[in-house]
């Protein structure tokens, strides 16, 4: 996983929440770091990692944690409301939580707006 | 003081009335030439003097008497025959008021001709609304339906670009109806001046041939979606917020529920709705208004799009292939981004949707029998109830401690005695402030953890968050009184800082004002913006 190269950005108000449009991973700069689990070989790199480390990001801050992910099953689901896109294209379409992460990829969460 | 603001209050009252007036005068003037230039119009039609014809004109010099009484004779049978039979499709101002969209290929006759037949209904007369109404309108849509249930106010003017200054404490749906009869008085427009619900959804949105969701809440977007479903209409739904927007067309194609080739419904896309919380007003949030005028106008492209699909059959070269609908999209839109436009391929139709599969669950008869509670679905936040009533101070009463002379020392006002905190964002703090305030944004406070030691979110953040904390810890003893925009975000402010120790085990007092900066300016100084 060490090569692996890939962005996470952010739209529809989830900026605000994470007080960055994208972040690069792995980072340069030390606060944008997020925490991967380390894996066994073999093993690669799910979009349900990268959603764990988003999260633990937002601990401690109960209230916007709750904007981002519900983990009232014991584990993180995505808020709803929140379409998660890989490379431009809806991730049902990809495999959802259990999607292979690829070097390059481009993962997209945007919040759905409601004002009109 | 009293007696000047009534005198100011009048003023301004007659200001806005005359306003109002000068509005209505030129809305009148301009109908009345309207009408005028009609009856000219079919005055010069059906007109049958041939000296008035540059025609007849013509023919004055070297024809015979006879011929000509003849060819006239000819002429004015014909046109006694068929009274009523166009020469063209389109009338001839149709032709001149639409020329510039007509020579084009997508539109041409045939587009023309279907939009005049088409009706389209606009659900929300705002920020969406009003330019996807006036464009809609100046193409030429045969019917335009137009449903809003609230008034026209100030802080709408700036984005809402149909009514007007004048037409404040209008209905909306007839502000906008004045505006846009004076833009093309060939549309029909349909007026529904109340909220959209389920049990008129059907009623009204069948009379439609597409849809246009330009409301600001996920209630009426589901119940919008959901109806669009049940009677097979293609849905334009958009939405904006501060400097991003979001377009979707959907159930597009709109084929029968359990068709897997029908485009996917709002349902397909957000099958659980957003928690309340999170759901962000403009009032609240804030919008620019070309960023909502842009996904109105998109909406009304896409619509024009939709109704004219297909108008032009390809050169007889080409085999005729219907044009398959465009693959179901999420455009994104964002005016600080570069690029500003994003396009996202969304899911097909959710096989076990709600609304859109073979299993729905959500049919004609649930929600024409109001058995559907789009509001209870969406759920609703509750007033913020953090604080017991000891722990909040009435605007009054903090006037009285903030102005009143202390009677002890005669004349020292009482300003000094606490630590006044107002917890909205910089950017409305430096809007207006009371004097004496000092600013820690609501941003910074819940960023702080309340346990300090468990923060994990770097050195620095933590470092500068210690340091309005720290601040607050250098006065023991002055009480803190918090306030806000509303008195929400104050109670939770409140609780923070006790849960932070900085009431000293309750030695100080930490309270906030009841109904925030508003109540303020509504009852202790008029003079205070709102904003």
């Amino acid at each position: 996983m060490g090569n692996i190269k890939f962005s996470v950005e952010f739209s529809g108000g989830l900026q605000d929440l994470f007080g960055q449009k994208k972040i690069p991973i792995p980072s340069d700069k030390n606060e944008d770091q997020i925490q991967l689990p380390k894996l066994l070989p073999g093993e690669s790199l799910k979009l349900k990692h990268v959603i764990d480390g988003l999260a633990a990001k937002l601990k401690g801050r109960n209230a916007k944690l709750k904007l981002f992910v519900q983990g009232d099953k014991g584990f993180y689901e995505v808020t709803p409301g929140i379409l998660v896109l890989i490379n431009d294209s809806d991730w049902e379409l990809e495999g959802e939580y259990e999607y292979e992460i690829q070097s390059g990829d481009q993962v997209l969460f945007v919040s759905t707006l409601h004002g009109g | 003081m009293t007696a000047t603001s009534v005198i100011e209050l009048l003023r301004q009252q007659i200001e806005s009335c005359e306003a109002q007036l000068r509005d209505l005068r030129q809305q009148l003037a301009e109908a009345e030439h309207d009408q005028q230039q009609e009856q000219t119009h079919d005055r010069l039609r059906h007109a049958t003097d041939p000296h008035g014809d540059p025609l007849g004109h013509d023919m004055n010099f070297g024809i015979h008497d006879d011929f000509r009484s003849e060819v006239f004779a000819a002429l004015s049978h014909v046109e006694a025959d068929k009274p009523s039979a166009p020469r063209w499709p389109l009338d001839k101002s149709e032709y001149k008021r639409y020329g510039r969209q007509l020579i084009m290929p997508e539109i041409g006759l045939q587009g023309q001709l279907r939009l005049k037949n088409a009706s389209v209904l606009i659900v929300g007369v705002g920020g969406l609304g009003c330019p996807a109404a006036a464009y809609l309108v100046g193409a030429g849509v045969g019917i335009l339906g137009l449903i809003d249930g609230d008034t026209v106010e100030e802080s709408n003017l700036h984005r809402q670009i149909l009514h007007s200054t004048g037409r404040v404490g209008m209905t909306k749906v007839d502000s906008a109806r004045i505006a846009l009869n004076s833009l093309n008085p060939n549309v029909k427009l349909v007026a529904h001046t109340s909220h959209l619900t389920p049990e008129s959804a059907i009623r009204i949105l069948q009379l439609y041939d597409i849809i246009l969701d330009c409301t600001d809440t996920p209630a009426s977007r589901y119940l919008i979606s959901d109806t669009c479903v049940l009677l097979g209409k293609p849905l334009v739904s958009a939405s904006a917020l501060r400097t991003e927007g979001q377009l979707m067309v959907l159930n597009n194609p709109p084929l029968r529920a359990g068709d897997s080739r029908g485009g996917p419904c709002y349902r397909c896309v957000f099958p659980k709705p957003p928690p309340p919380e999170s759901v962000v007003t403009c009032g609240d949030g804030g919008i620019l208004g070309p960023v909502v005028g842009v996904m109105g106008i998109l909406q009304a492209l896409e619509a024009i799009k939709l109704l004219t699909r297909n108008a032009q059959p390809p050169l007889t070269s080409e085999p005729m292939l219907a044009q398959p609908s465009d693959p179901p999209s999420l455009l994104i839109f964002s005016a600080y981004a570069n690029p500003m436009f994003r396009s996202i391929r969304l899911r097909t139709r959710k096989p076990k949707c709600a609304a859109c599969s073979a299993q729905a669950s959500v049919t004609a008869k649930a929600l024409e029998s109001g058995s559907l509670d789009y509001v209870q679905f969406c759920g609703t936040v509750n007033p913020v109830d953090a604080l017991s009533p000891s722990e909040r101070i009435s605007v009054d009463n903090y006037a009285k401690l903030r102005l009143a002379i202390n009677p002890f020392t005669g004349m020292e006002p009482s300003k000094e005695s606490h630590i006044l905190v107002d917890v909205r964002e910089k950017v409305q703090y430096d809007l207006c402030s009371l004097e004496g305030s000092i600013n820690i944004p609501f941003s910074m406070v819940s960023h702080t953890s309340s346990h300090p030691y468990n923060e994990g979110n770097g050195r620095q953040q933590g470092a500068e968050e210690q340091t309005w904390v720290s601040s607050l810890r250098a006065y023991p003893d002055k009480p803190i009184v918090v306030i806000c925009r509303r008195g929400n975000d104050s109670q939770i402010t409140v609780r923070k800082m006790k849960e932070l120790g900085l009431d000293n085990g309750g030695q100080r007092w930490i309270g906030d004002i009841k109904g925030g900066l508003k109540a303020w300016g509504q009852t202790v100084d008029r003079d205070f913006p709102d904003y």
